[in-house]
């Protein structure tokens, strides 16, 4: 893992988190004083209503997005009064992401999908063995030369997986990872999200409007009107 | 994955260029002829003032003379300019010149012109001209073509050529040698109300290691009057001593330039907004703004260095079509100026790629991965 604190800190910290979006004239207050702690190595999966502020929080700890006020640590770095090249290192190194949509680019192929999280964060193509063992664990290896048109639902979370682990993030965030997925390849996805929890312990923030997919985490956090509320 | 990581960057980072630009086949194909084009343009325009001018250069050598006389204030390529016809008899009295004969040039537009000679007199300085059909004049309004003229306009001896006047043609004789069209002096004196009226003298001389001292002797004794050896002469004619010309050969780089500009920039524009998604994905996992415009800018590279291909095989097409349509225009192909059109074409598409790159490098992540 890339900037790891020491054990007894949290991974993430959030605490009185606040995000104010100005749209149009009406300023809109997505996070209301969100208070969150994520131990290292944990699976939380994050479920609430819509608007209840669940993607900002994904988007302010992904780095995408600074927080209004508040404190966010993740790994040790403190997000709030970050420069926008801060986040960007941020991104590059500390954060890896699944999303609903896959977003692979689609002109490259599976392999080089994820040699370019590799390339971006200034890493050499080559991985490290364990990560050839994660490969062989999503079931990739025949699946890397072809492009993501030619690759199943399934097939194309898997890279995307791969591609979000390919540099050691501190965590891993996933929003709505199986939700353009059908039963079967979500039962996979989610598998081999808490089998990486378990195997690597890898850190995991999962977003989610599904209770079944929620069970998979170690501990389920919900969000109402900006805040976690339980 | 193997390989050292600069050697495996410009690999995965070139293709996914190539890759980006293949998506879009027709996109690219049309961009890069665009580009193509305006180097085209350049090298076109190159190529037929060096080609006329060129040939301007070589049917002037042609003449056989030694030296040329011309009216006062003449300019290198204006031949049109009037003297009396009296100089060619004061240049004839001048020690060593064997022979002179006056010339009358008369423009008909197109960048076409007759050139009123005499006969015997040009024949006796110039070797003679070389019959391909046809003969001597016979008559006043009789025109000799060269074959360049001939092949260009499908014409042949015995037939009518109407220039504003109506001419018959009394042969078709070897290009190379002063014009591409001759009338009889005298005749296009009176025709054209000049008369006792010439351009250009030609002077021959009986050894060219006279040709100092006859110069000499003639600018003292035609003061204003322009005296060149034709070697002189022939070293003027270039784009350089055409102000007008040069003045016009930068429009046209201009131009190109724009036009450059302004393909790549819609080409990269359109790109940057399909391909909004692809540039938040890269944002999210952490790609800086300048690796964003990187990509963008080797896009352009590789697109402007594709056209400027395409543009210098073009320009062969403009030469054939230039050589079957407008023969007396001939065009070379001046490979010095292939780098400078392509370096050219390459700037414009650069600075069209600017704003494209800018509006790509900070387009905001979270609003392009929403985007579909």
């Amino acid at each position: 893992m890339t900037d790891e604190p020491p054990a007894d800190v949290p991974m993430i910290e959030i605490r009185n988190l606040h995000k104010t979006y100005r749209v149009g004239e009406i300023d809109v207050h997505a996070l209301r004083g969100a208070n969150l702690s994520v131990a290292r190595g944990e699976f939380l999966a994050v479920v609430g209503p819509s608007g209840s502020g669940k993607s900002t929080l994904f988007h302010i700890l992904g780095g995408l997005t600074p927080p209004t006020s508040g404190t966010v640590h993740i790994g040790g770095q403190d997000l709030l009064g970050m420069t926008d090249a801060q986040r960007t290192d941020l991104r590059k190194s500390t954060v890896g992401f699944v999303f609903q949509k896959y977003n692979l680019l689609p002109t490259l192929s599976a392999a080089d999908n994820i040699a370019i999280a590799r390339d971006i964060a200034k890493k050499p193509r080559e991985t490290d063995p364990a990560f050839d063992q994660i490969l062989e664990l999503l079931g990739l290896k025949g699946r890397l030369h072809h492009k993501p048109r030619a690759l199943s639902g399934g097939e194309q979370q898997r890279v995307a997986i791969a591609r979000a682990i390919v540099n050691h993030p501190a965590i891993l965030l996933a929003d709505e990872p199986t939700g353009n997925l059908d039963t079967e390849n979500s039962t996979a996805v989610l598998g081999l999200l808490r089998d990486l929890n378990t195997r690597l312990g890898q850190t995991i923030l999962m977003i989610t409007h599904n209770p079944e997919a929620a069970t998979y985490g170690n501990r389920i956090a919900k969000m109402r009107d900006g805040r976690v509320v339980e | 994955m193997a390989g050292t990581r600069g050697c495996y960057t410009k690999a995965l980072i070139h293709r996914l260029v190539l890759e980006n630009l293949k998506h879009r086949p027709v996109r690219t194909l049309l961009s890069a002829t665009a580009i193509g084009v305006q180097v085209t343009m350049i090298l076109t325009l190159v190529g037929v003032s060096q080609g006329v001018l060129g040939d301007i250069a070589a049917r002037s050598r042609g003449t056989g003379a030694d030296i040329l006389v011309r009216p006062p204030g003449s300019s290198v390529l204006a031949f049109s300019g009037d003297m009396p016809q009296g100089i060619v008899g004061l240049v004839r009295k001048e020690p060593h010149v064997v022979m002179a004969t006056g010339t009358k040039v008369q423009s008909i537009g197109n960048f076409d012109s007759i050139t009123g000679i005499n006969l015997e007199e040009f024949n006796a300085i110039s070797g003679g001209l070389r019959y391909l059909e046809g003969g001597p004049f016979q008559g006043p309004d009789d025109l000799l073509i060269d074959d360049v003229y001939a092949g260009a306009h499908q014409l042949h001896a015995g037939g009518k050529l109407d220039l504003g006047l109506t001419w018959r043609i009394a042969g078709v004789v070897e290009s190379g040698k002063l014009s591409h069209i001759f009338a009889r002096l005298d005749s296009l004196q009176d025709k054209y109300s000049a008369r006792d009226k010439v351009s250009v003298v030609y002077v021959k001389l009986d050894d060219p290691k006279n040709l100092a001292a006859v110069i000499d002797s003639l600018k003292v004794k035609l003061e204003d009057y322009k005296v060149f050896s034709v070697d002189e002469f022939i070293s003027l004619i270039s784009v350089d001593s055409i102000p007008i010309l040069k003045r016009f050969t930068n429009v046209v780089i201009g131009l190109a330039v724009i036009v450059g500009f302004l393909v790549v920039f819609l080409s990269m524009y359109t790109a940057v907004l399909e391909r909004t998604r692809e540039i938040g994905i890269l944002k999210a996992l952490g790609a800086s703004p300048g690796y964003i415009m990187a990509i963008l800018l080797r896009e352009t590279f590789v697109l402007a260095v594709a056209g400027a291909i395409a543009g210098v095989l073009m320009s062969f097409g403009t030469q054939w079509i230039m050589r079957v349509f407008v023969p007396t225009m001939p065009m070379l192909i001046v490979h010095a100026w292939w780098p400078w059109a392509a370096l050219i074409a390459l700037t414009g598409s650069l600075i069209g790629a600017i704003y494209p790159g800018l509006k790509a490098a900070r387009q905001d992540a979270i609003e392009a991965l929403v985007y579909d």
